[in-house]
């Protein structure tokens, strides 16, 4: 009747014993990320830095270095061209310009003039410098009060071991989503920390998965060690996973490639952040808690729903 | 027990049966939407900005310029209070001090009825708006910060009103104008052909004032560089004429208003001797201003002064009693146009600056829907298969639940009247691939189950007993996420965020209820032997 499976009923991998080198791996990528972002940087966009953005669609397919004499001939600073999507159109960035709200207003109006009218303007944005501050604010406080909730339920719903644990992984996964970002020089914008924090969901989404079944086999099997615990959840569990990622990522690919330009960004974030939510979930969020004291009793959280016995000899115990 | 409660059967019919209804009107179009019998439901989801073209602009009111004023009109008060007694109240150095007014008595004796002619400033409110405070003999008198906030919100309140009729003169449908934050109004115009013309409307102040000129000075002399203008007279450039060096010429006016703009009643674009003009009307009150002013300076130029520049200062010619009037200057049609609308509208309190400007093109947004449509499609169509080809027939039950799903998205968005934005339709698509993970727990346990020995109906109970708390759990940490994204994002993200937990709360409904009620009502009738998970 299953006609795809992507995972053998019953699997038994030893994830564990990979934990070291995914351990080591995951350090490396972390650091090489953070290095990243405070050597290269991030490119982002008018959401943060304040200037212009405009997309325009010219009659044939665009002259881009005729464009680009255009508009250096305005003296307006850093202006990037770059084809958005098909030869006919052009996004155009403009960076801030000084003098406050108004010289951005006036730079658009020079461009749009010196570009004349034979382009059409898909889109005309700009930012002025101060709500550019408020966005990374408002942004950077939306992810962290986002995290902290997300421990907070955790340590509520878990035992604070699991919080560390899913919050370790969480941030795994945003590090090295900024980190992809600033090696491939992606634009980060709004939509970027939209991105992120719905990284943020899901990849807690995942370990959680799996962390209930921790908790249920904590109580189920009280003699087995801890490794082998943690080694049967993630197999108990790793179906689902990889279904649920599969399912996610088909979306997310044709959102991906038939979604439309704008969206791009937005759609590369998410696969790839769901791509290393999978990986933390099952490397680096279950392996955390070895190191960390697992209590077995007092994890009975809600009531346990045991019906009948499964007859393991556990279950006396 | 496999048991599936009565109530429960009837709360998924109904739930599907609303869903179907509420979503329904969004695969018709507009007008047929709207031609649907009253009692079906027939509102669509709102598109976003971003899907049907239009501009977003975040307006912030010159606070700073507001308290000017008001700070000027204090001293005028102030001075009106001084003088009106029966005998004056003698005073010196009245002017503004810092954010107060001050002035100086002369002498002591009038200090009781200082106190009291300034009382009198005051209408009665609940809170008082001024504080006056004296050492000695000189006093200053200050806005309280209740006075303040008083002064800051009606000056918002009336640009927004003012913006109001601007761009409802402009005749563009729904347009938002909403306050936001102490001192901004954003304004989303959806389906705009000209984005500059409409910040053009809403950046000019329009204050129009009538000055007369002073002849006995040169304007060239007075107003050079580092020469002192005459006592009452300022210097305004002209709008439109220049100079041999493209310079604006300068006009030397009277500081005394002698007829305002706020007397207008009417003001339209017409033509005289074949030049655009605009022909304006006063309320009476205006009208016996200008008459009286007119016929007393007959032969006098009479400058039109709009946000202190000069439109033009035509001789008057005879006196103009009816109170209606045509200013001339080099207008086209539309910008003839554009200052009658900017006159009938009123003047702005104060100057606004644009913080933030969006506009998206109608056809990028048409680009955008049929795109985002594509890709929404694909997806569902490649998850259906995959749940199909990975479940089987417990598969096309959740591809049931998903469709239901989809239609309930499009039913509560329809029904809240949310806005659906491209981020939006990513929301949606994302929660398509995600929807399908409750099923995916269910199944998966209910198949670990059967192996663990437990007969089919059983291993159905308690595979769904056992997931239900995992998906809680998941879907709540999702939901933290959406809301704090509708907490701090703005625009096209707030969209993102609604679809997000709209699509996590109907994916766990059809995940827990619908496709339970199908499978348990299927294990019924059937009474497999062994599972075909």
């Amino acid at each position: 009747m299953r006609l795809v499976s992507l995972v053998p009923v019953g699997t038994k991998i030893d994830f564990m014993r990979f934990r070291k080198i995914a351990g080591v791996l995951s350090l490396v990528f972390v650091v090489a990320s953070a290095g990243l972002f405070f050597v290269k940087g991030l490119n982002f966009g008018i959401d943060f830095r304040g200037g212009i953005l405009m997309e325009i669609r010219a009659p044939q397919a665009a002259d881009m270095a005729k464009l680009r004499t255009t508009l250096t001939g305005l003296k307006l600073g850093e202006v990037q061209l770059q084809e958005f999507g098909q030869p006919t159109d052009v996004l155009i960035r403009i960076e801030r310009q000084p003098g406050g709200e108004k010289g951005q207003q006036i730079a658009v109006e020079r461009a749009k003039a010196a570009l004349g009218d034979e382009v059409s303007y898909r889109r005309t944005e700009f930012v002025g410098p101060k709500v550019g501050g408020e966005l990374i604010e408002a942004g950077i406080t939306a992810v962290l009060l986002a995290l902290a909730a997300m421990l907070v339920y955790i340590w509520f719903r878990f035992e604070w071991q699991f919080g560390v644990g899913a919050v370790a992984a969480l941030l795994h996964d945003v590090v090295l989503t900024i980190g992809i970002f600033s090696l491939l020089g992606l634009e980060f914008n709004l939509s970027t920390v939209a991105a992120i924090l719905t990284i943020a969901g899901y990849s807690i989404n995942d370990t959680v998965v799996v962390y209930d079944r921790v908790r249920e086999n904590l109580r189920k099997f009280k003699q087995m060690s801890i490794y082998d615990l943690l080694n049967l959840s993630i197999n108990g569990t790793l179906s689902r996973t990889l279904l649920t990622s599969v399912t996610t990522l088909i979306a997310l690919g044709a959102l991906y490639f038939f979604g439309g330009e704008v969206i791009k960004g937005f759609s590369f974030a998410m696969i790839w952040g769901v791509v290393v939510g999978t990986y933390s979930s099952i490397f680096i969020a279950v392996p955390l808690l070895v190191y960390m004291k697992l209590r077995r009793s007092g994890l009975i959280v809600g009531d346990d729903t045991e019906s009948s016995p499964t007859g393991n000899p556990a279950d006396q115990g | 027990m496999v048991y599936f409660a009565k109530w429960k059967m009837v709360l998924v019919a109904i739930v599907a049966l609303m869903g179907v209804l509420f979503a329904f009107p969004n695969t018709l179009s507009e007008e047929d939407a709207a031609s649907l019998p009253g009692w079906l439901p027939n509102q669509q989801m709102n598109l976003g900005l971003d899907l049907q073209g239009g501009s977003h602009l975040l307006l912030e009111v010159d606070v700073a310029s507001v308290l000017d004023q008001r700070r000027q009109a204090l001293v005028d008060s102030v001075r009106d209070g001084l003088r009106r007694g029966s005998s004056r109240i003698g005073y010196r150095r009245l002017g503004i001090r810092e954010n107060c007014v001050g002035f100086e008595l002369r002498r002591e004796e009038d200090s009781e009825r200082t106190s009291l002619a300034l009382r009198k400033l005051e209408p009665n409110t609940f809170e008082p708006l001024y504080e006056v405070s004296n050492d000695g003999l000189s006093y200053t008198v200050c806005n309280t910060e209740a006075g303040r906030r008083e002064i800051l919100a009606s000056a918002i309140e009336q640009s927004i009103e003012i913006v109001r009729r601007r761009i409802d003169e402009l005749g563009t449908r729904e347009p938002t104008i909403q306050r936001q934050g102490a001192d901004r109004i954003l304004v989303q115009v959806p389906g705009l052909d000209d984005p500059e013309r409409l910040k053009a409307l809403i950046g000019t102040t329009a204050k129009m004032t009538f000055h007369l000129l002073d002849r006995d000075n040169s304007a060239a002399q007075a107003c050079g560089s580092g020469r002192r203008r005459p006592a009452g007279t300022m210097c305004l450039p002209s709008t439109d004429e220049r100079d041999g060096n493209e310079n604006p010429i300068m006009y030397l006016v009277k500081r005394r208003v002698m007829v305002d703009g706020e007397n207008l009643v009417d003001a339209q674009a017409t033509f005289q001797d074949g030049q655009a003009v605009v022909s304006f009307r006063f309320d009476a009150v205006g009208a016996r201003r200008f008459g009286d002013v007119t016929r007393k300076n007959v032969g006098q130029p009479f400058a039109i002064v709009l946000d202190k520049k000069v439109i033009s200062a035509p001789v008057i010619r005879e006196p103009i009693l009816g109170g209606n009037g045509v200013i001339s200057g080099s207008f086209n049609v539309q910008s003839a146009q554009d200052l009658a609308l900017l006159l009938r509208a009123g003047a702005l309190p104060a100057p606004l600056t644009v913080l933030e400007e969006r506009t998206v093109g109608a056809e990028l947004g048409a680009d955008s829907i049929a795109a985002g449509k594509f890709a929404s499609i694909l997806s569902i169509v490649l998850v259906i298969v995959f749940m199909a080809a990975a479940y089987g027939m417990f598969g096309l039950m959740a591809d049931v639940a998903l469709a239901l799903n989809i239609v309930l998205i499009a039913a509560v968005l329809s029904m809240l009247q949310a806005t659906l934005t491209l981020p939006g339709i990513a929301g949606i698509v994302l929660t398509i691939g995600m929807a399908v993970d409750a099923n995916v727990l269910i199944f998966e346990r209910i198949r670990e189950e059967e192996r663990n020995g437990r007969t089919p109906i059983s291993a159905v109970d308690s595979g769904y007993q056992r997931a239900l708390t995992t998906i809680i759990d998941a879907n709540i940490t999702t939901l933290i996420a959406a809301i704090l994204l509708f907490q701090f994002g703005s625009g096209p993200i707030k969209g993102f965020a609604v679809t997000l937990a709209i699509g996590l709360l109907t994916s766990m409904f059809t995940a827990i209820m619908v496709t339970r009620l199908m499978v348990v009502t299927w294990l019924h009738r059937a009474r497999p032997k062994k599972l075909p998970i």
